[in-house]
């Protein structure tokens, strides 16, 4: 870092106050309802905006000065990946998976982001939260094009990165990304603050970016580690602008503790299905793994979460109502989700495999209450379909959630034995769900749910009425290439034919 | 509150029967068996009996499980909305009251070779 | 008391500033994973200018440190002096 630190004239609060709060002005011509009309619907009460603190008191100068050195970092990296034929220094290509999901469903989600913090800067009255919403929005943009950037490399050698944008809008699993940030957009401003700004930065992105990151450096992958971690800088501000949010709005009116308790009850869930499949990447998916889902879980979760609400307390904020039924599910969900990915292989744009013996001790190890005695039998049995030359498909599509729209792979809390089964009527309507979260939400906001667009039962209306073959062309999935099992597939031969060709003089 | 909004809200549900060409949704689960993720999701006509359901469709997808040839279709004990029901095989989908979107759920007791209970 | 974190990049810029944050933290816990530094701390972790610089023999301006920054919890107080990461409990 050979940047010259000049001589400061100002100290960071003079200049905070200077390049932010004075920026502002009272408008003369219209009113303030009229220039911000969607403050006062959702019900939250603000008494002084003047009250909003940005503890890194970050100005606009600076910001670009920082952003700018993270960019020149980040491309030093990616070109040197794509000079040295980074890829096949790769642990293994099964690693790719992790980043064909990550691209096709965590990338637009970025870019979702973007959208939504441009427009709650703009309908937010306050200087603060306007300049660090508008910093935000930057930072999701840019970490979606160096995310798209970064992985770009991978598309010239392999299969599955090809058409991410279409299956970003029409792959059944991405709709669960794609949802779950039209729920936040469609919201009102402070909702998609709670949402995306403290649900999601502060409880839950930790999980994401922080160990699988450190986890794509074990394996190689210096290309994902360098978007994942200049992408995290700025989660950091991100986090702390979360905190801040939910400080500002509590302390501002004692009104707005119920409603901020609800949406923090809906952004927990809907954030924790969300983001499962990182259990399935890190337990699964990393030939070489850093720490388990379940240990993650322990430190970002159950540590820093539990310190996070113990801290929230003082303000009456108890922790998200599916804290328990999440503790839960850490030692079964990473095996449920691997499970149906293997065998809807069919219909990825990835590739899934069934476990080695001695991934299936790691995992014996690290789950030792709940793999050999509930997920190790299934695996056994599918490696004797697969071995017996049948393999296990199951064309039996899924039931999806109304809500978080996740096949319904998820056992009832305590009974690991029984897929959880809730439903609800609405309108005489019939309505599926997988967990009392996703019932619990949509029954608070049922108008909004019932609209979902669910990939399976749409494959079954125009325009695809039930044609696979269709819906494969539809969805840019290219059969016997981007699909299936790892095992045979053309990523694999292709893999160990160009790293024979890197080690040897054949 | 269905939901907040600045006016009235009404929307129309995505996956009404109108729109499924003269079928119908139907999702069926066999419980304890866990080999297939998810229950499984069935477009059917209504006019279908409930022995064909099982017959066709849903006695094809069990087959990779291990219990799935000793199951007595005579003794297995059925729910429909989580509720304790008795399916007529020779009826319809319809005139057994199985609605669109509706979940069925069977039973085999003593069978599960792959899940320790 | 809970526990706060700060981790950082692994890396030439932060060696200094991660041995500057374990002399004024004598508490801390240097956690090193592949890539990264996580560093605990029980309720509290500071992180001075001063002894940054003196680690690294050139001025640093503290909000330098967010182009290595990965992750942090807890409250950020920050002045020109000092970065403090605390709960309330």
């Amino acid at each position: 870092m050979d940047m010259k630190v000049a001589k400061k004239k100002l100290g960071l609060k003079d200049k905070y106050k200077l390049m932010t709060r004075d920026l502002g002005w009272e408008p003369s011509y219209h009113s303030k309802d009229e220039l911000y009309p969607y403050m006062n619907y959702e019900g939250i009460k603000i008494h002084d905006w003047d009250k909003w603190e940005d503890p890194f008191r970050l100005t606009m100068d600076a910001y670009w000065k920082y952003q700018a050195e993270k960019e020149r970092k980040f491309y030093a990296i990616i070109d040197a990946h794509a000079q040295n034929n980074g890829h096949l220094n790769l642990t293994d290509a099964r690693y790719l998976s992790a980043l064909k999901i990550f691209l096709q469903a965590i990338s637009p989600g970025e870019y979702a982001a973007h959208r939504g913090f441009a427009r709650v800067g703009r309908e937010f009255p306050g200087v603060g939260p306007q300049v660090a919403c508008q910093m935000q929005a930057i930072d999701e943009i840019r970490h979606a094009q160096t995310q798209i950037h970064a992985m770009s490399n991978y598309n010239r050698y392999y299969n599955g990165f090809h058409a991410f944008a279409d299956q970003r809008d029409r792959i059944w699993y991405t709709s669960v990304a794609r949802s779950f940030f039209d729920d936040s957009m469609s919201a009102g401003p402070f909702e998609f603050m709670i949402a995306i700004g403290f649900s999601f930065e502060y409880v839950l992105t930790n999980l994401l970016f922080v160990p699988f990151m450190s986890g794509a450096a074990y394996n190689g992958d210096m290309a994902t580690v360098t978007f994942g971690f200049s992408a995290q800088s700025d989660e950091a501000r991100h986090m702390t602008l979360g905190l801040e949010v939910i400080k500002f709005i509590l302390e501002q009116d004692p009104d707005n503790l119920p409603i901020v308790q609800n949406w923090i009850d809906k952004w927990f869930w809907r954030g924790f299905r969300v983001l499962g499949l990182v259990s399935t990447m890190m337990d699964y998916m990393l030939p070489k793994r850093v720490m388990s889902w379940r240990e993650a879980w322990d430190i970002y979760g159950v540590e820093n979460g539990g310190a996070l609400f113990k801290d929230l307390a003082r303000y009456g904020i108890k922790p998200p109502r599916g804290w328990d039924d999440a503790e839960k599910a850490i030692d079964h969900m990473s095996h449920q989700f691997m499970l149906g990915l293997y065998q809807w292989s069919f219909g990825t744009a990835f590739h899934s495999w069934i476990p080695s013996d001695a991934d299936m001790d790691w995992l014996a190890g690290k789950y030792p209450h709940t793999f050999d005695k509930y997920y190790r039998p299934r695996w056994k049995h599918i490696k004797k379909l697969a071995d017996a030359g049948t393999p296990f498909k199951n064309y039996g599509l899924a039931r999806l959630c109304q809500t978080c729209q996740l096949p319904s792979v998820f056992t009832e809390p305590d009974d690991p034995t029984l897929t959880c089964h809730r439903e609800t009527v609405y309108k005489g309507e019939k309505y599926q769900f997988c967990s009392d979260g996703c019932q619990h939400i949509f029954e608070n906001e049922p108008e909004k749910y019932i609209q979902a667009w669910l990939p399976m039962p749409q494959l079954f209306q125009d325009p695809i009425n039930g044609d696979l073959g269709e819906w494969m062309k539809w969805v840019s999935l290219l059969d016997g290439k981007d699909n299936g099992d790892y095992a045979g597939s053309e990523d694999q031969k292709n893999f160990e034919a160009w790293r024979g060709l890197a080690t040897t003089n054949q | 509150m269905t939901v907040a909004a600045i006016k009235e809200y009404i929307a129309v549900p995505r996956d009404r029967v109108e729109n499924f060409h003269g079928k119908q949704l139907v999702y069926v689960s066999w419980d304890h068996h866990l080999l297939f993720a998810s229950p499984f999701l069935l477009c059917l006509p209504p006019e279908t009996p409930f022995r064909e359901l099982v017959s066709g469709p849903l006695g094809m997808l069990l087959q990779p499980d291990p219990d799935a040839a000793a199951i007595d279709w005579q003794r297995v004990e059925w729910l429909k909305s989580n509720q304790p029901w008795t399916p007529d095989f020779d009826a319809s989908l319809a005139a057994n009251g199985i609605g669109h979107k509706d979940q069925l759920r069977f039973r085999t007791p003593g069978l599960n070779s792959l899940m320790a209970a | 008391m809970s526990t706060v974190f700060i981790a950082l990049q692994a890396n030439e810029e932060t060696r200094p500033i991660i041995e500057a944050i374990e002399i004024d933290n004598p508490q801390a816990i240097v956690h090193r994973q592949p890539a990264m530094v996580k560093i605990d701390a029980q309720g509290r972790l500071v992180i001075r200018r001063a002894t940054i610089e003196e680690q690294l023999g050139r001025d640093f301006d503290l909000q330098e440190i967010h182009i290595n920054l990965i992750s942090l919890t807890g409250h950020v107080v920050e002045d020109d002096e000092t970065l403090t990461l605390s709960w309330n409990d």
